[in-house]
């Protein structure tokens, strides 16, 4: 199957500050992308570039086997749900639902008829007057019933309060388990994300940091403690993300490409890492990067968390 | 109906969870042959998780024999872990580990050793019908 998206040294700079560099990625057909980091790690500039809102600086970038927004067929294939989950304060619901209608050709009008009533929307209510869970449900369904190939949605829930936010991502799979279709969302909010998403995007600093299937990435990154000293030497295949030492004990969160982390290291502790301690661990050390130490040698650096 | 719930810290990967739930509302007798698993659509519509969790989970369920999805209609149980032929399980687990160490070591690899046993278990199923 074509891959969803696909890219290779994609960029996209403002004048001289990058948004988005050299970013080369495939994500596969039918998953739900969770895209995380800090803000103005390039989440929305590459949410943008795959809706084909805005065009890059340097590289390619395919979607679903098309230049984004390349024409009428490819703009069908794709819905966009912008930061703030945005629809016209001035007209109603069902305006919402005739304008979807008129502009999308294969406009789902009984998915999208029976979501409205679903969630309870008032199809007579002006959507300046919704609340900020029923617009961001609004825009969902206007997103789902152009019945696209691919969802993006940019911090979708990010504003909205917890009841608001689950009942946004219950609808959210309820549509992906009927629709088949895939998913790519922003959030900060990595409980919801570890819920809902199968592959992980993480972005900081412009760069993608780490991405994959979010088994296999959980499958590889471990936390092992030791005593000081012990973790100091660790064998090929084995990087460190992040190490936080006291004066008697040793933690790393690793990387291991050689799957034999507990044979290697028969005197720590392996531990299995969540989805949140794996995407902070990637973080922090970009942000450590960022603030210009080297990238190498964790266990001599400074960054002790004293304890 | 079994009703699945959700713990994201207690370090078991969701798609366990669901199996271990059914397991449990099995031998508790919650769930008996016959009874309905709730669509993967209701699923991910309550616990607004991924629907390849759900897939998987039922996927694994149906592995290890408990469930059979019938297209188009749902997810049916068809065994119970409550009762008492689980009781004979054991003993019965222990006479074919024993057949098994005997026919590698006559030589038996994998392969031969599973088609041996599925030509057997159709033959005498047959005959028992």
């Amino acid at each position: 199957m074509t891959p969803v998206l696909r890219t290779e040294g994609l960029t996209k700079r403002y004048g001289r500050r990058p948004a988005l560099t050299d970013a080369t990625l495939t994500i596969p057909a039918g998953r739900i992308v969770g895209l995380v980091g800090p803000n103005g790690a390039g989440k929305s500039t590459l949410l943008n570039l795959i809706a084909g809102t805005l065009v890059p600086t340097a590289g390619t970038i395919e979607v679903l086997g098309s230049r984004p927004a390349a024409n009428a067929e490819q703009l069908a294939k794709v819905g966009f749900v912008a930061q703030d989950t945005p629809v016209y304060a001035g007209l109603s619901v069902d305006d919402h639902l005739r304008m979807g209608a008129r502009l999308n050709p294969g406009w789902d009008v009984t998915l999208a008829r029976q979501r409205v009533a679903q969630v309870g929307l008032d199809p007579a209510q002006k959507a300046g007057r919704l609340s900020g869970g029923q617009r961001a449900q609004l825009a969902l369904t206007l997103a789902a019933a152009k019945r696209p190939r691919l969802l993006l949605f940019d911090e979708p829930v990010a504003s909205l309060d917890p009841l608001a936010r689950r009942a946004f991502l219950q609808s959210l799979m309820e549509f992906v388990a009927e629709l088949e279709v895939s998913v790519i969302l922003s959030s900060h909010l990595l409980a919801d994300l570890e819920r809902v998403c199968d592959h992980l995007a993480v972005l900081a600093d412009s760069r993608v940091q780490l991405i994959g299937d979010v088994e296999d990435l959980l499958a590889v990154h471990k936390r092992l403690v030791g005593a000081r000293g012990e973790l100091d030497a660790l064998p090929p295949g084995i990087e460190i993300i992040q190490a936080d030492h006291t004066a008697r004990q040793s933690t790393l969160v690793v990387h291991d490409t050689t799957g034999l982390l507990a044979q290697l290291m028969p005197g720590a502790d392996v531990e299995r890492l969540d989805l949140e301690d794996m995407v902070l661990a990637y973080l922090t050390r970009a942000a450590y990067i960022a603030a210009g130490a080297p990238n190498r040698s964790y266990a001599e650096q400074p960054l002790e968390a004293q304890r | 109906m079994i009703d699945f719930h959700l713990d994201l810290r207690s370090g078991v990967s969701p798609y366990q969870q669901l199996v271990q739930q059914v397991q449990r509302a099995l031998r508790l007798g919650l769930l008996s042959v016959g009874d309905q698993l709730p669509t993967v659509k209701e699923v991910v519509a309550k616990l607004a998780i991924n629907p390849n969790t759900v897939l998987k989970a039922y996927r694994e369920l149906e592995h290890l024999g408990l469930v059979t999805p019938r297209p188009g209609v749902g997810t049916f149980v068809t065994q119970s872990l409550a009762g008492e032929s689980l009781a004979a399980h054991e003993p019965l687990r222990a006479e074919l580990r024993a057949w098994l160490a005997k026919a590698r070591g006559a030589g038996l690899d994998a392969e031969s050793i599973e088609a041996l046993f599925m030509t057997t278990f159709r033959e005498a199923t047959e005959v028992t019908r």
